[in-house]
């Protein structure tokens, strides 16, 4: 397993469970029905949320408030539809930590960043092939996008603009 | 890797370089890029061996896309039988300039 | 024509830097094939029969003499001396070699070009009429919005891993050039009846491939602020729903089908509506930059007719019909567009050699602004001749070998490379193609048939626009041996029709003859003035099917 963050690799404080009632630690990282399904409790536990990309935004906007942390599951490296997951969910305000995980390859780590994610956790042999040189060079490749509003970087676009407006 | 579906015999393997790309047939001693080289195996045992070499080649980032394939005769230069191997073992039937059937004159 | 900034060049060299990277990457083992298959795919390279091949991005079809003499450079040192324009309008090497390919993406970038996303699972290369900036029926040019989508769509973080790929045509013309409606989605640049206003319709669902689809209207009527926001939209909605358990049923045409257009509409329409249009909007002066590059170049004021042209049609008859079959009507007086067929009878549809790729350089940049273009029939334009140098350009065309005066008629054929060179094709597209072309070679012959298009797929993804050609045909494997399937009546502009089978599968022998009874049919039953598909139409299927028949059971 590895788990990264823009500035490099991280300890992991989640503790994954089925339920709810299973955590031992006040830090825990278990399904997204899990938590739809239990009763608003008050209590001083920290929660996290597997979400399938399959799940509508509206069911999860909801529970946005409890949420510490959505850790989006990408089940194949090809399998994208986690980037616009992460868009739609920083778009509806989502102001807590997004995770990508699973079997991701390093050139996918700007592209997970850009999209709003914070971190990526990834998972079996790809995270074995793939050391954390690999993601952190894989950051520094690409400077800037045309795309507006994807990342922390002014675009192409802005760029130019502010160019512009000093000639 | 699931064993694939043996062909016929007589038959040899063809896989596409990794680093080139170029189609390469298999021998004893590794790879050629000659057909008239490929090693042709006439029993069982000898073709599943090929096709272990080639699976392995495969994971070792040597190879892609490692078949056995049938082939007409064990005379002369190796034939695949079936028209697609036939084409990517001489190359483009409208080009007969390019190609192992150019290069090794087939 | 577009020209690279400081930004388009870093962009594109970096990108050249990081897939060196993915290749030393997978050469050591960090990557496994199914991981590098995609990035190689995004990078325009795919491994064929023999080869692998390197399909470059040429985007709407525009290209200048610099990039047409690098690109006869690199067929001459990193490939065989030729390349294969598409029916993408891309050009590709069918030589290429893994370790040579980031070289090659270091020369392309020199003049402004790249492979991005030619390939793979993301938004392709667009494409638009190529008669843009000088159709006479143009309401405006689509090249500053082809232009604006292909920098929106290039490394896009969060549509570089759809669940397929994803085509994108732009036409700003009355007449569509561009088989608009074969597309995943296409901008049509429109003015709104009431205000005036230019937007765009924006239609969605089209394809060919085993399914084919016609397009449908997703939005009537775009304003032109709105359109990234629009796309950014509609291609979320896909990424998220797309299928992606089946490749097969991958392309957005299924979801569209799968749901119905009016809740694919709705979808789209509601995340329209929660994106922030400040941001996601191209910015006007951005827009203004980019069309800058796009003004018309400084025509000289002509006379509508050429009177050394005319004088030069009644000397010379294969002039003669070069004019009458290559030209097309230029907005401009005194100039023309002028399409240089790649359908040499007997030839390669589509190749084109090193040698003819300098001539056609030296011809764009002494007689047409530098500008050349590349259509989807596998042709190229020079987009404004004057009349009065059409002698001229024929002459040094016919030294070239590139004078065939065929455009739209029936040995102007459309095909794919096909199993000659294509991993995935199931029988070979070429030969077919030459044969054709051989039994209808009589300029004669091809003037009295008139317009017709035959278009040649090797498989059943259609590259070769079988489905919308009026004679299509399809090799596939039947009983491990090539067999070709004909379709009738397919059409790829407005009047956009899907051709229909006539029969079973032929041996590639008997495909001429089979053409040849269908074009008899036509021949003999056609009223005065009516083209083939005009005649298909009205007369039905039938005849047709009873003249194929008698080829079909003296196969049987």
């Amino acid at each position: 397993m590895l788990l990264l963050d823009r500035h490099g690799p991280k300890e992991d404080v989640w503790e994954r469970a089925e339920t709810l009632c299973q955590a031992e630690t006040n830090f825990v990282l278990t399904p997204f029905g899990a938590i739809a399904e239990s009763p608003l409790v008050q209590t001083d536990l920290r929660l996290a949320a597997l979400l399938e990309p399959n799940r509508a935004l509206d069911e999860v906007t909801p529970f946005f408030d409890r949420l510490d942390m959505i850790v989006v599951h990408f089940p194949s490296a090809a399998d994208g539809r986690g980037f616009s997951t992460a868009r739609q969910l920083r778009q509806a305000g989502f102001k807590g930590i997004l995770r990508a995980f699973g079997p991701l390859i390093s050139d996918q780590f700007p592209q997970a960043l850009a999209c709003g994610f914070d971190e990526v956790e990834i998972i079996g042999a790809a995270a074995a092939r793939q050391p954390v040189e690999h993601w952190m060079e894989a950051l520094k490749r690409i400077s800037f996008l045309y795309q507006r509003d994807y990342g922390a970087q002014d675009s192409i676009p802005e760029q130019r603009l502010a160019r512009a407006a000093h000639v | 890797m699931a064993a694939a579906k043996r062909p016929e015999l007589p038959a040899i393997l063809i896989a596409n370089d990794l680093r080139e790309g170029e189609v390469v047939f298999a021998t004893l001693e590794g790879w050629t890029r000659d057909p008239r080289r490929a090693l042709v195996v006439q029993d069982e045992r000898a073709a599943e061996a090929l096709q272990v070499f080639g699976a392995k080649e495969f994971l070792r980032a040597k190879v892609v896309d490692p078949q056995l394939v049938a082939i007409e005769s064990a005379e002369g230069a190796p034939r695949p039988r079936h028209y697609r191997e036939a084409l990517r073992a001489l190359g483009p039937s409208v080009r007969p300039d390019l190609g192992k059937q150019a290069d090794f004159q087939i | 024509m577009y020209l690279y900034d400081e930004f388009d060049e870093r962009l594109v060299r970096e990108r050249v830097a990081q897939f060196a990277s993915q290749v030393e990457r997978r050469l050591s083992g960090a990557l496994t094939e199914d991981e590098f298959r995609p990035l190689r795919l995004k990078n325009g390279l795919y491994l064929q029969l023999h080869s692998y091949m390197l399909r470059i991005a040429i985007p709407y079809g525009a290209l200048n003499a610099r990039q047409l003499r690098r690109l006869a450079h690199i067929a001459d040192v990193h490939d065989r001396g030729y390349g294969h324009f598409t029916t993408r309008t891309n050009l590709q090497f069918h030589w290429a070699k893994l370790k040579d390919v980031p070289s090659v993406l270091g020369l392309l970038a020199d003049v402004g070009m790249h492979c991005i996303q030619t390939s793979g699972n993301c938004i392709r290369n667009v494409t638009a009429d190529p008669f843009a900036g000088v159709a006479f029926d143009e309401i405006e040019d689509p090249r500053p919005v082809a232009e604006l989508i292909r920098q929106w769509s290039s490394l896009h973080p969060e549509f570089e891993w759809l669940a397929r790929k994803f085509k994108i045509a732009v036409s700003g013309a009355a007449q569509d050039r561009t088989v608009m409606k074969s597309h995943d989605l296409g901008v049509r640049i429109v003015r709104d009846a009431a205000s005036g206003a230019i937007g765009y319709r924006i239609l969605v669902g089209g394809g060919l491939g085993r399914s084919p689809m016609e397009a449908q209207v997703l939005r009537d009527f775009l304003p032109r602020e709105d359109l990234l926001a629009f796309l950014e939209a509609a291609l979320r909605v896909y990424n998220l729903a797309g299928r992606r358990d089946n490749k097969w049923k991958a392309r957005i045409k299924f979801l569209v089908l799968d749901i119905g257009v009016e809740v694919f509409r709705a979808r789209v329409e509601e995340e329209f509506a929660r994106i922030d249009k400040t941001k996601a909007n191209a910015n006007p002066a951005e827009e203004a930059r980019i069309a800058s590059f796009f003004a018309s170049p400084p025509y000289e004021s002509l006379p509508e007719i050429s009177r050394s042209l005319e004088q030069a049609v009644a000397r010379d008859e294969e002039l003669a019909r070069f004019v009458g079959n290559n030209l097309t009507r230029h907005k401009r007086k005194g100039y023309a567009a002028l399409t240089i067929s790649l359908k040499a009878i007997g030839g390669i549809a589509g190749d084109i050699s090193s040698g003819q790729m300098r001539a056609v350089a030296d011809l764009a940049e002494l007689y047409s602004f530098d500008e050349a273009r590349v259509t989807y029939a596998q042709n190229l334009v020079l987009p404004h001749v004057r009349l009065d140098d059409v002698p001229l350009i024929f002459a040094r065309l016919k030294e070239q070998g590139l004078a065939t005066a065929n455009v739209g008629l029936i040995t102007d054929i459309i095909s794919c490379p096909g199993l000659d060179y294509c991993a995935l094709a199931t029988a070979r597209s070429i030969p077919i193609a030459q044969a054709l072309s051989q039994k209808f070679a009589d300029p004669a012959r091809q003037k009295d048939i008139g317009e017709l298009s035959i278009k040649i797929s090797g498989c059943v993804n259609a590259c070769g626009h079988h489905h919308v050609g009026a004679i299509g045909i399809l090799g596939l494997e039947k009983k491990g041996a090539e067999s070709y399937q004909i379709t009738l009546g397919g059409e790829a502009g407005d009047d956009y029709a899907l051709g229909e089978l006539l029969g079973p599968g032929l041996p590639a022998e008997k495909v001429p003859e089979a053409v040849e009874r269908l074009v008899a049919v036509y021949l003999a039953r056609r009223e005065a003035g009516e083209n083939f598909i005009e005649t298909t139409r009205r007369l039905g299927l039938a005849p047709f099917k009873t003249a194929f028949k008698e080829i079909a059971d003296a196969v049987a």
